[in-house]
Formats: structure tokens, sequence, C-alpha cells
């Protein structure tokens, strides 16, 4: 039935009166998802279209019985937007503004290793569990719902593969952009995980890129516990090293982070590494 | 790293011989000359000299000044006093992604390329977790192994605190001291240093942002990031403009795959108007190695039709003479090929058909 967004999703919008967020509020609402409010620090009372305006996400919650929130404000107030969502008890937060600082992040994580929260991003284009719940900036037109699991650190090229399994035939179960930064709230492995235990998902679709060790890491979780098909796509593969590649995250430095080690990883343990995005489809058929 | 009170050698930079040697003057010829240029390896390549007198100094300053490193090229050089070191250590704070924290990198191994000291000899580099506040005497205990020396270890505490209050306060990716020195006088000082700051927490910090060395970029990259595109130069022959940081690199992956080279990554981001892609297109023509322009746009936030806009206006205004590829899927995508198709241009809609053909173009151009 999905992983982490669903029908029942009730969700906030955290900057709902800038550009952004106004807009995307009104995006997920005509997808179908619940948007049940949003929080701008000094804009209680307002409206956005049809939607309430708190000053908190504490009385956001109260109000409206939100238990995930999505995130739109200016990168500077970014980490403090998701310390206020976690501290008001919402289970699922996502971050789908860029331009955190690192450090932000690595205390970010610290702190929310021992609070029930659950953060997607920074960076991300968001979660979609297609026909039921959008929560991000994706065009939702492209989705259909199947049975394709997708974990991707891009935006526009999970896009391209969504569409091209579309164009296939394939729905989707859930699609999750989990961020174009160093560090990031969820990454492959939970993903991973819960795909393994949904029972609409019957294959996973992996779409990775240079920088770091995540597909790696990736790839030794899959081969002691997945026991779905998994196919992966790894973009960089021609990136000359110590370049950022648009992503904070996407950079080959200090000999690591190269497109080879974790194409070769993701091969050893079974998974099926296209070279072109649509060889997707034809793979997982 | 002298305001977070950690010792370095004295000196100064010069742009001349000349200077060079008026400088080395102050130490009596007993001094470093130091390429400048922001990459590693510089020792390797010949652009550190030690130096006993004036006359060498200037010799080796005349010698570095004009040379190139990694295709970098070195305008200056830093002359600095020459200290007495009798061992040397590598030190470095920067972020673990994986652990997602801060991490001390120590190595008694200094003054070596690490990369290689982790490649060949990794049980001489240690790595330990730092908070925000370190207690000193933790550090202490971990660090007794490697500083025997009481008084070297007293010295090299606060190092290493500074360094990670450096690292935190400014929002770095990496401070690295290498080699920290210990002198013959029995002091630690860091003999030479890299900081490099984090992009994202540069808006943070004002006064950082004027010691940004656009030496570091190409031209054409400063315009891009000016512009609020992301753009890398790279060697090849087509041109590629393209919507998102990941289908960006799989367009330039994919040419490869198809036989061809590409001449720069560029993401045109999100919400591309018309005039970011006139930006993008000027940037892209001003390579006199470019056969094609390959555009591959799949709109989300992004709208075709904006994007035809932008290529149309562009070749009104830029007077285009190289052939252009056109992928366009997504938001708006009728609208958008319909506005080109009136100016007599065709998008396909196929990534893969798209990158063929502008790889066959390219070829064809090499040809005639």
């Amino acid at each position: 039935m999905s992983i982490l967004v669903n029908e029942q999703t009730r969700v906030l919008v955290q900057g709902i009166t800038g550009r952004d967020g106004s807009f995307h509020a009104r995006s997920m609402q005509e997808y179908g998802t619940q948007v049940v409010g949003g929080v701008t620090p000094g804009k209680g009372g307002q409206t956005v279209g049809t939607l309430p305006v708190f000053n908190t996400v504490a009385e956001a919650m109260a109000e409206t019985g939100a238990n995930c929130s999505v995130i739109f404000v200016p990168a500077r107030f970014a980490a403090h937007a998701v310390r206020e969502a976690a501290d008001a008890g919402i289970s699922l937060v996502i971050c789908i503004t860029e331009g955190l600082p690192v450090l932000n992040m690595t205390d970010l994580s610290a702190e929310l290793k021992d609070k029930p929260v659950r953060l997607i991003g920074p960076n991300c284009p968001g979660v979609i569990s297609p026909g039921q719940c959008k929560v991000g900036i994706m065009p939702g037109h492209i989705h259909k719902p199947g049975g394709v699991g997708v974990i991707s650190r891009s935006g526009t090229l999970t896009y391209e593969v969504v569409y091209s399994l579309t164009e296939s035939g394939m729905g989707q179960s859930t699609c999750i952009g989990v961020g174009g930064d160093p560090i990031i709230g969820t990454g492959y492995l939970d993903l991973l995980a819960m795909f393994e235990q949904d029972d609409q998902t019957d294959s996973i679709v992996l779409i990775g890129e240079i920088g770091g060790e995540a597909e790696e890491r990736a790839a030794e979780y899959i081969k002691t516990s997945v026991s779905k098909k998994v196919v992966a796509f790894i973009s960089g593969r021609t990136a000359p090293p110590g370049k950022r590649m648009g992503h904070a995250g996407a950079i080959i430095s200090g000999g690591k982070g190269g497109a080879e080690a974790k194409v070769n990883a993701l091969r050893e343990a079974g998974v099926v590494v296209v070279d072109r995005p649509d060889q997707i489809p034809g793979a997982l058929a | 790293m002298r305001t977070y009170g950690i010792s370095v050698p004295d000196g100064k930079v010069a742009e001349t011989a000349d200077q060079a040697a008026s400088i080395a003057a102050q130490w009596d010829g007993a001094v470093v000359v130091k390429g400048q240029v922001l990459t590693g390896g510089r020792g390797k390549a010949g652009a550190i000299k030690v130096v006993s007198s004036v006359a060498e100094a200037r010799a080796s300053a005349e010698k570095i000044i004009g040379m190139t490193v990694k295709d970098l090229p070195v305008n200056r050089v830093l002359i600095t006093e020459r200290i007495n070191i009798a061992s040397e250590y590598y030190l470095a704070v920067t972020i673990d992604r994986e652990a997602e924290s801060v991490v001390l990198i120590l190595s008694a191994a200094g003054g070596m390329d690490i990369e290689e000291v982790a490649a060949t000899e990794p049980e001489k580099i240690r790595r330990l977790t730092l908070t925000a506040d370190p207690s000193p005497e933790s550090l202490k205990t971990w660090l007794a192994h490697a500083f025997p020396d009481a008084g070297h270890l007293d010295q090299a505490v606060p190092i290493i605190l500074a360094m990670n209050r450096l690292f935190r306060e400014k929002d770095c990716s990496l401070v690295e001291i290498n080699p920290l020195a210990i002198t013959a006088e029995g002091k630690l000082v860091a003999a030479d240093a890299k900081i490099v700051l984090d992009d994202n927490g540069v808006p943070l910090h004002p006064e950082l942002a004027e010691l940004r060395n656009d030496e570091e970029y190409t031209a054409d990259e400063i315009e891009a990031k000016a512009a609020g595109l992301s753009f890398v130069s790279l060697e090849g022959e087509i041109g590629c403009m393209v919507n998102g940081a990941g289908l960006a690199m799989a367009t330039m992956d994919g040419i490869k795959l198809a036989g061809g080279t590409a001449a720069n990554f560029l993401d045109v981001g999100g919400s591309s108007n018309p005039e970011k892609v006139l930006t993008a297109m000027r940037i892209l023509l001003r390579n006199d190695q470019l056969k094609v322009i390959l555009i591959n746009i799949f709109g989300g936030i992004t709208r075709c039709d904006d994007v035809a806009r932008g290529i149309l206006m562009a070749r009104e205004q830029l007077g285009i003479t190289v052939p252009m590829v056109i992928r366009l899927v997504g938001t708006n995508e009728t609208q958008g090929r319909d506005l080109l198709q009136q100016a007599g241009l065709i998008a396909t809609r196929s990534m893969t058909e798209a990158i063929e053909q502008a790889v066959a173009q390219a070829q064809g151009g090499a040809r005639s």
C-alpha cells in the first residue's frame, strides 16, 4: 500500500505564504493531496487559497491534525523549520529547500536521531504515492499507480525515469527524492527496507549519482536484505573529479565517490545497472 | 588561522621575482618560496622551493611564477620564513558524509599526499568524531599516542580545538594543516594549510565572500554563477543545456556512450525563464570547440514554452550558426513545440534520440 505517504497523510506547508510555498500548496491540492494548512510566523490568521495559515507548527497541528510537513522556507531558516516541526511532533518532515550549509545537517541529524520523526531531504523534490498523495514539487501527471518503488538523489532525472516507466505501462508505488546534499535525512537503506516490506511494491529502481559512498552501502544492504528485484542507474560516469556537478553532494573528492565503484558494487550485489535511463523499464520487465 | 591562535610562519606574497627577493632579504634568504594556486600537489609539481639565499629565492620565484600546476596558472608566490622542521603531521577537520558528523583526521605521515597514505598505509591514519565542543581532556587522551612528548601534546590540543572552532564558525568543508611541523625548538607550527568553504555557507559570512579567488574558475563558470546557472567546463564538442543536475550528468554520460564528447555540464535550474536560457546559450556559444548545441529539457517546474521562447530569443539575438538539437518533454510541451515549429525548429521527445542526433551532427561537422 505504498510507503511514507498515502490517502491518510495530512500535510502542512511551512513557508506557505512564499512564492514557491503557495504555488506548490495549490498544485498538491489539485493532485488530491490532503493539504490542511500552512505555517508562516507572523502571518497566522491569513489564508492562502482555501488554506488557513498559522504562526507555529504546534498551533497548526492542534487545529488541523496534520501529520506531515513540507518545507519551502529559505535556506537560512530551513534547519529551524525542520526542528520546529520535529519538536511539535510531526512524524514526517519533507524539506524541499536547497542550499542548507552542511553543518546545519550534521547538527540536525544528531538531534533528530532521538526523536520520533523522519526527515526527507533537504534539496529534494519530495515524495509521491501516485493516485494517493503528492508531497513535493514533482509533476504529478507523469506518474501512475503501480508496483515500482523509486528512490533517487535527483529531481528531473527521476521525472525522466518515472516518465519512461509510465510510458511503458509500469506504475509506481512510491517515488522518493532523497536529496542532492552530502548529508540527508533519510538515505537508501531505510527506504529499501520499507519497500522490501511493502505489499504494493514488487520491484525497486535506485537512481544514484557520484559523490559519497551511499550507493556502495546500499549495495551491501541489498545483498543481505532485499529480495525484490532492484534496477539502478548511476549518473556522472563522465564527471571530472574535484568539480561539484550542480548538487552539493555530487562531487568526486579525495579519490572517492566515483561512478565506477558504485556501479561495480551494485552489480556485485545482483543489481541490474543500466547505462541509460530509458533502459530501466526493459530491465524491470 | 592566526586569528584563531594557530601559529603560522611569517611571510608575504610577491608577484614578481624582484618583490620575492626583497621579501626574502628580511630573513637573509632563508625562506620557502611557495607558488600560490588553488590546488594540491604543488610540491610534486616543483612549485614549492626551500632556499638559503636571496639569489636562490629570486631564481625560484622567477621559475615558479608563470608555471602551471594541474592546468592552473601560478601568478604569485608566498615567501615565508624557513622553519627548522624536526617532524611533521597531517591534521584535518572535515565532514564525514557516512557518519554525518565532523571528523578529525590525524596522521603522523605529515607533508605527504594524504590520499596516497590512505591508499598505501591506511593504518597510519586515525579518525575522531568532533562535537561542537569537545572536552580538552578526552582529546588529549586520544592524541597522547601520536604526541608522546608532553610539551608537544599540550600545544596540539588547542590547535585542534581552534581548527574545530574555525571549521564550524566559518562553515567550512575542510580545514587542513599539512604539514603541522614540530620545529627544532619544540614549537608546533602550521607550515602549510588549506581551507575550503562550504558554498552554501558563504552567504552567511559576507566577510568571506571577498576572499573568493576567481582564478579557480573559468570565465564561463564565473558568468554562469552570476546568472544562477550551474556550469562546469569540459573539453568536448557538444554544448549541453539541461534542467536539473542529475539529468545534466546523465546527458553527458549519454553523449559519451553514443560516441561523442560533451563540452560542458550546464544545469539551467528549476524555473528557467527565457532570460536564463539566453544567458546559458551565450555562454555555450563562446566555446570555439562547439559543433552542436544539445538542449534536453524535462519540464516540471520548468515550462517548455519558456524554454522555447528563450531558444528563439537566443537565435535572434546571438546569431547561432551551429546546429541545435532540442528535446522537450513535460509541462507545456505542446506550446513549446508549437513555438519552435513556427520558427522552423523541430524538437524530439526522446532523450536517447536527441543525444544520438547531436553526436551524429558533431561527427558530421568534424568531417566537413
